[in-house]
C-alpha cells in the first residue's frame, strides 16, 4: 500500500490550484498539486479574451474602481452572488493583476496618443493619455461599464497560466502530473487527502494530508456541445458530492454567445468586445433591436437568448449541422485582427477554412450558444472552505464561493482563479499550519482497499449496458432538456431518464480486464460520476422555478425575489441513491449593499420584487447620505468585510496622490 | 456521399509485458470538417475502447495532442482529414518523449526537465508592492515577450530534432526560445552570462545544427530560427 504524507494536497493544476500552491508554499508548507494533465495543458490555458481588473489606465477605463467592477459583478449575478465574495474579489484584482505583470505576463501596454478603435459598429479614434504610456491596457467587454478587461492578445489564459506555473516550479512546488483523484479520506466529518489513481501507470496510492483542495475546474462536459476541455468532466464535484459535500447551485450554466459551428470551439467574447457585431441570415445586425442599451455586449445569458430568440423567428442561417448566426469581426481590419485576434483567426481557418479578416460576408463565422461556464460548484465559506466538511478547500471554478450567482461576466472567471488562489490559498494555508493528521494509516488503508474493491468490482461486471452509450444519451438529454430554455416537462423527464443511466451503470461490461492503461476503464468510473453532477444540475433547475440569470424557464419568467432569492445546495444522501437531496441557503437582502433591482439589460418588468429590497435601498441611500468620513469607514457601514490586510489595502491608480 | 478513410495507429502498452507494438487499420466514413480529433474520438467510443491519446483542449491551444502523422510531426486536434487526397493517415506517437501507450507520450516530464534546467521564469532581486501602479513597459517590449511567449510546449520542434534525437539533455528549440523570452523582459534581471550558464553548451545553444525542422513544425509559427541564431551570436560573445 502506498501513502504519502503532505501539508496541503491541491486536486488540480489550473490557475486556481497552482496559485493557491504558491500561497502554501511561501508559508514553508509541503505542498503537492495533481493534475490530470501536464499544467500547462490545463483548462485555464483556453481562456482567450482577458482579465477583468478596474485598473482604469486606458481612457476609456478612466473613473473605473473597485465599486463599478462591484456594481457590475452584482448585476451579471442577477443578485445571486455572494457581495461579500464579490467585495473580497474586486478590490483584490488590481493586485493580482500586478503580481502576474511582475512575473513576466506580458500584459498588452497602453500606446500614448491616438488609437483608431471601433465602437458600435463605427470606426471612431480615442486618444490615450501620456501619463497612462507603458501601463497595463484593457479592451471591452460583455455587461461592463467601463473597458476593464486586461489582455495578452486573445491568449490571455496561456499567458497567465504559463507565468503562475512558473512560479510555482520556481519555489519548488511538488506537481505531479497524470494523477486523478477518484475518492476523498475522510473521518469524522473531515477530509485528509484522496485516493488517487496514476494514469500513467494505473496504480492506487494515498495521499494524505491535513488540508485538501480541490480545484478542478468546471463541469461542462456533461453536456453534448461544450466549449470545455475534454478533462472538464466534473470528477472534483464527484468526490466531494461523494463525500458528502454540499454543491451549490449547480443548475447555474452558463452558455457562451459564440462558440464555433460546428467544432464547439470558443471565439472569445474579445470578437464582440473590440467591436465585432452579430448578424442574421440576411446580414442584418439584430442586437441593438433587441438590447438598445448594451446591444451585442449585454451579459452572455442575455445575448445568448436573445440570439436564440432570433432563430425562433426563423433569422438563422441554415446548415447542415442547424441554424447558427453569424460572427462578424472583418469590420475590425486586418491588422487589428492579426494582432490581438490572432488565434480566433487561426481557429477560423483551420476549423472552418474562413479568414474573418476578409472582407464582408466572406469573414464571417458561424456561431451558436453552447455551454461554457459552470456557476455552480462546492459550496465554500467566503474563505474558501466546504460549509460542511472540515478540511476541505475549493475555488475558482470547481467552487462555489460565491461571487457569479446565477451568470458570470466574461473576464471575471480567469481573474476569480487567481484571486481566489491568492485569498482562499493563504486562508487555506492557515488551516494546514493549524491542524495536525489526525488520522490513523489503518483508516487511510481500508480506504485504498475500498476503492481497490471498486475498481476491481468495476472489472468484474457482467452486464449487458455499454459505458459510452450510456454516456453519450447523458449528453443528449442535458444539450436537449437542460439547456438555455428551460421547461418543467422536459426537465421532469432529464431527471428520470439520468435517474435510469445511474442505474445502468452498475450493469456494464468492461471488455478489457486489465487495471492499467486502459481507457474504457477510466470511463467505467468517470460516467457514473458525471451523472451524478448531471443530475445535480437537472434536479436544481427542475425545482427553481423562476428565472434568473442563465438559469431560464419558459413557464416560469419571472425572477422571483420573494421565493427564490437563494441558493439551491445539492447533496448526496446515501451512497446508493439515484438523485441528490436538495436544500437552499437564503440570502440576505437586509445584508446586501446593492439589493436587488433591474439589471440595466434584458427584458423589462419580469421581477416579482420583494419588499424588502426597496427597504434596504432606503438604508443604503441614508447611510450613504449621512456619511461624512472617508470610503472605507462607508464600506464598514454599508457591508463590512473580511479580507487579508494585505489584499484590503487600497489599490493605487493613475493620478492618485501619493503616486 | 462522404468517403470512407483508414486511419492506421500504432498500438503498444509498453507497461505490459504481452503487448507487442502492432498497426492497426480503422475504416470509417468520413465527415464535413472532421478533424482527428472528431475521428479518433469516434474510433474509440465505437470500434475500440482501448485506444489511447491526449487530446485536452481540441482547439490547438494546450499543445496536447502531437502526433506523428503520415511522417510529420503535427498536432493531431487541427488536423482536418480531408487533408489526406488518398484518405489513408498513419499515425505514430511522438518521438523522444517516453511512450505512456498507443498514441499518448509523456511530454510533461520532458518540458518541467527542460523548464528547471532553463530556470524558466523571472529572475529579480525586486520586491513588487501589488497595491502600487505596476511598472510601465514600452508596448513594442510587451508585444516581443508576448510573441515568444506563444509557445504551447507541445514537443513538435523536439519531435523534429535531429539534435534531441541524438543529445537526451538538449533543452530543443522550446527551451531555447524560452532563454530569448526571459532575456527580453524587462522584469528579468539576469545578464546573457547569467544565461550562458544555462545554455552555453552542447546540451543548450551549441548543440543546434541549425535544421531547422523546428521552425517548419512549430504549430504557432514561432520565428524560431532567428530567435536561435540571435541567442548563438550573444551567447558567443559572452
Amino acid at each position: 500500500m502506498h501513502i504519502r504524507y503532505t501539508d496541503a494536497l491541491i486536486i488540480g493544476g489550473g490557475l486556481a490550484g497552482l496559485r493557491s500552491a504558491i500561497a502554501t508554499s511561501e508559508r514553508g508548507l509541503d505542498t503537492i498539486v495533481l493534475s490530470l494533465v501536464p499544467v500547462k495543458r490545463s483548462h485555464s490555458s483556453a481562456a482567450q479574451g482577458g482579465m477583468q481588473a478596474s485598473l482604469g489606465n486606458s481612457i476609456m477605463g478612466e473613473g473605473d474602481n473597485e465599486d463599478i467592477h462591484f456594481s457590475d459583478t452584482v448585476k451579471g449575478s442577477d443578485w445571486g452572488c455572494d457581495q461579500e465574495v464579490a467585495r473580497m474579489f474586486v478590490q483584490t484584482a488590481p493586485k493580482a493583476i500586478r503580481e502576474l505583470a511582475a512575473w513576466g505576463v506580458p500584459w498588452n501596454r497602453v500606446v500614448k496618443g491616438e488609437r483608431a478603435v471601433v465602437i458600435n459598429a463605427k470606426h471612431t479614434t480615442i486618444t490615450e493619455k501620456e501619463e497612462a504610456h507603458g501601463l497595463i491596457n484593457a479592451r471591452d467587454f460583455g455587461g461592463t461599464k467601463k473597458w476593464r478587461t486586461c489582455y495578452t492578445a486573445d491568449a490571455t489564459g496561456h499567458t497567465m497560466l504559463y507565468a503562475v506555473t512558473n512560479e510555482a516550479m520556481k519555489r519548488g512546488v511538488v506537481i505531479e502530473d497524470k494523477k486523478e483523484a477518484i475518492s476523498l479520506i475522510m473521518k469524522d466529518g473531515q477530509c485528509f487527502g484522496a485516493i488517487v489513481r496514476d494514469l500513467k501507470k494505473g496504480g492506487l496510492s494515498a495521499y494524505v494530508a491535513k488540508g485538501t483542495m480541490i480545484a478542478t475546474g468546471g463541469y461542462g462536459r456533461i453536456y453534448k456541445q461544450s466549449t470545455n476541455a475534454t478533462i472538464c468532466k466534473g470528477t472534483g464535484h464527484a468526490i466531494a458530492l461523494e463525500a458528502g459535500a454540499y454543491l451549490g447551485n449547480m443548475e447555474a450554466i452558463q452558455f457562451h454567445p459564440t462558440p464555433m459551428v460546428p467544432s464547439g470551439i470558443l471565439l472569445t467574447e474579445g470578437c464582440r468586445g473590440d467591436g465585432g457585431v452579430l448578424r442574421d441570415k440576411d446580414g442584418y445586425r439584430f442586437m441593438p433591436d433587441y438590447e438598445p442599451e448594451k446591444k451585442d455586449l449585454a451579459s452572455r445569458d442575455v445575448v445568448s437568448r436573445r440570439m436564440l430568440e432570433h432563430i425562433k423567428k426563423g433569422k438563422g442561417v441554415k446548415s447542415s449541422y442547424g441554424d447558427h448566426l453569424w460572427l462578424d469581426i472583418s469590420i475590425l481590419g486586418r491588422e487589428h485582427i492579426e494582432k490581438n485576434l490572432r488565434d480566433v483567426q487561426d481557429i477560423s481557418m483551420t476549423f472552418n477554412g474562413i479568414d474573418p479578416a476578409d472582407k464582408d460576408e466572406n469573414g464571417w463565422m458561424p456561431v451558436l450558444p453552447m455551454q461554457h461556464y459552470s456557476m455552480g460548484g462546492i459550496r465554500t465559506t467566503p474563505k474558501g472552505q466546504s460549509v460542511n466538511i472540515k478540511g476541505l478547500f475549493s475555488c475558482g471554478e470547481a467552487a462555489c464561493w460565491d461571487m457569479h450567482g446565477f451568470n458570470r461576466l466574461g473576464g471575471n472567471s480567469v481573474s476569480e482563479t487567481v484571486v481566489a488562489g491568492m485569498i482562499v490559498g493563504n486562508y487555506f494555508a492557515d488551516f494546514c499550519e493549524e491542524t495536525g493528521i489526525a488520522i490513523d494509516t489503518k483508516m487511510v488503508q481500508d480506504e485504498l482497499g475500498k476503492q481497490d474493491e471498486y475498481i476491481l468490482g468495476i472489472l468484474a461486471c457482467d452486464g449487458n449496458e455499454k459505458i459510452f452509450d450510456i454516456k453519450d444519451k447523458m449528453r443528449n438529454i442535458m444539450q436537449d432538456k437542460v439547456g438555455i430554455f428551460r421547461n418543467g416537462k422536459d426537465l421532469e423527464e432529464a431527471v428520470e431518464e439520468l435517474k435510469i443511466l445511474l442505474q445502468k451503470t452498475k450493469n456494464i461490461t468492461v471488455a478489457n480486464k486489465c487495471r492499467l492503461l486502459n481507457p474504457e476503464l477510466e470511463e467505467a468510473y468517470k460516467v457514473p460520476m458525471m451523472l451524478k453532477v448531471a443530475l445535480c444540475v437537472a434536479k436544481g433547475a427542475r425545482d427553481r422555478t423562476e428565472s434568473r440569470g442563465a438559469h431560464f424557464r419558459e413557464d416560469y419568467l419571472k425572477r422571483d425575489d420573494e421565493n427564490w432569492l437563494n441558493r439551491t445546495i445539492s447533496y448526496w444522501k446515501n451512497k446508493d441513491d439515484l438523485e441528490p437531496a436538495l436544500k437552499y441557503e437564503e440570502l440576505d437582502i437586509m445584508k446586501m449593499e446593492i439589493p436587488p433591482a433591474f439589471r440595466g439589460y434584458g427584458r423589462k418588468g419580469f421581477i416579482l420584487e420583494n419588499p424588502l429590497s426597496q427597504k434596504r435601498q432606503e438604508e443604503v441611500d441614508k447611510i450613504i447620505e449621512n456619511h461624512k468620513s472617508d470610503r472605507g469607514s462607508l464600506q464598514e457601514k454599508l457591508m463590512p468585510y473580511e479580507l487579508q490586510a494585505e489584499y484590503k489595502i487600497k489599490n493605487q491608480r493613475l493620478g492618485d496622490e501619493d503616486e | 456521399m462522404s468517403r470512407e478513410i483508414t486511419i492506421t495507429a500504432l498500438k503498444y502498452n509498453p507497461s505490459d509485458c504481452n503487448s507487442k507494438p502492432t498497426f492497426v487499420d480503422y475504416k470509417l466514413q468520413e465527415e464535413p470538417g472532421m478533424t482527428l480529433y472528431i475521428a479518433l474520438t469516434k474510433i474509440k467510443a465505437t470500434v475500440d475502447h482501448d485506444l489511447s491519446s491526449d487530446f485536452v483542449c481540441r482547439a490547438g491551444i494546450c499543445g496536447a495532442c502531437g502526433m506523428i502523422i503520415n511522417g510529420k510531426p503535427k498536432l493531431a486536434c487541427k488536423t482536418l482529414t480531408s487533408d489526406f487526397k488518398d484518405g489513408k493517415i498513419e499515425l505514430l506517437p511522438l518521438p523522444t518523449f517516453p511512450l505512456i501507450k498507443d498514441l499518448s507520450v509523456d511530454t510533461g516530464s520532458w518540458m518541467k526537465n527542460m523548464s528547471i534546467r532553463v530556470n524558466s521564469w523571472i529572475v529579480t532581486n525586486e520586491k513588487t508592492d501589488i497595491s502600487k501602479l505596476e511598472k510601465r513597459i514600452e508596448p513594442e517590449v510587451a508585444d516581443e515577450v508576448f510573441e515568444l511567449d506563444r509557445c504551447i510546449e507541445c514537443g513538435l520542434c523536439v519531435a523534429g530534432c535531429s539534435t534531441a534525437i541524438m543529445r537526451k539533455d538538449f533543452v530543443g528549440a522550446v527551451g531555447l526560445n524560452r532563454v530569448a523570452r526571459f532575456s527580453i523582459d524587462p522584469h528579468d534581471e539576469r545578464t546573457d552570462e547569467d544565461f550562458y550558464e544555462l545554455i552555453g553548451d552542447d546540451e543548450g545553444i551549441f548543440g543546434c545544427m541549425s535544421l531547422l525542422a523546428c521552425e517548419d513544425y512549430c504549430p504557432k509559427n514561432l520565428p524560431l530560427q532567428s530567435k536561435i541564431a540571435y541567442m548563438r551570436r550573444k551567447m558567443i560573445k559572452v
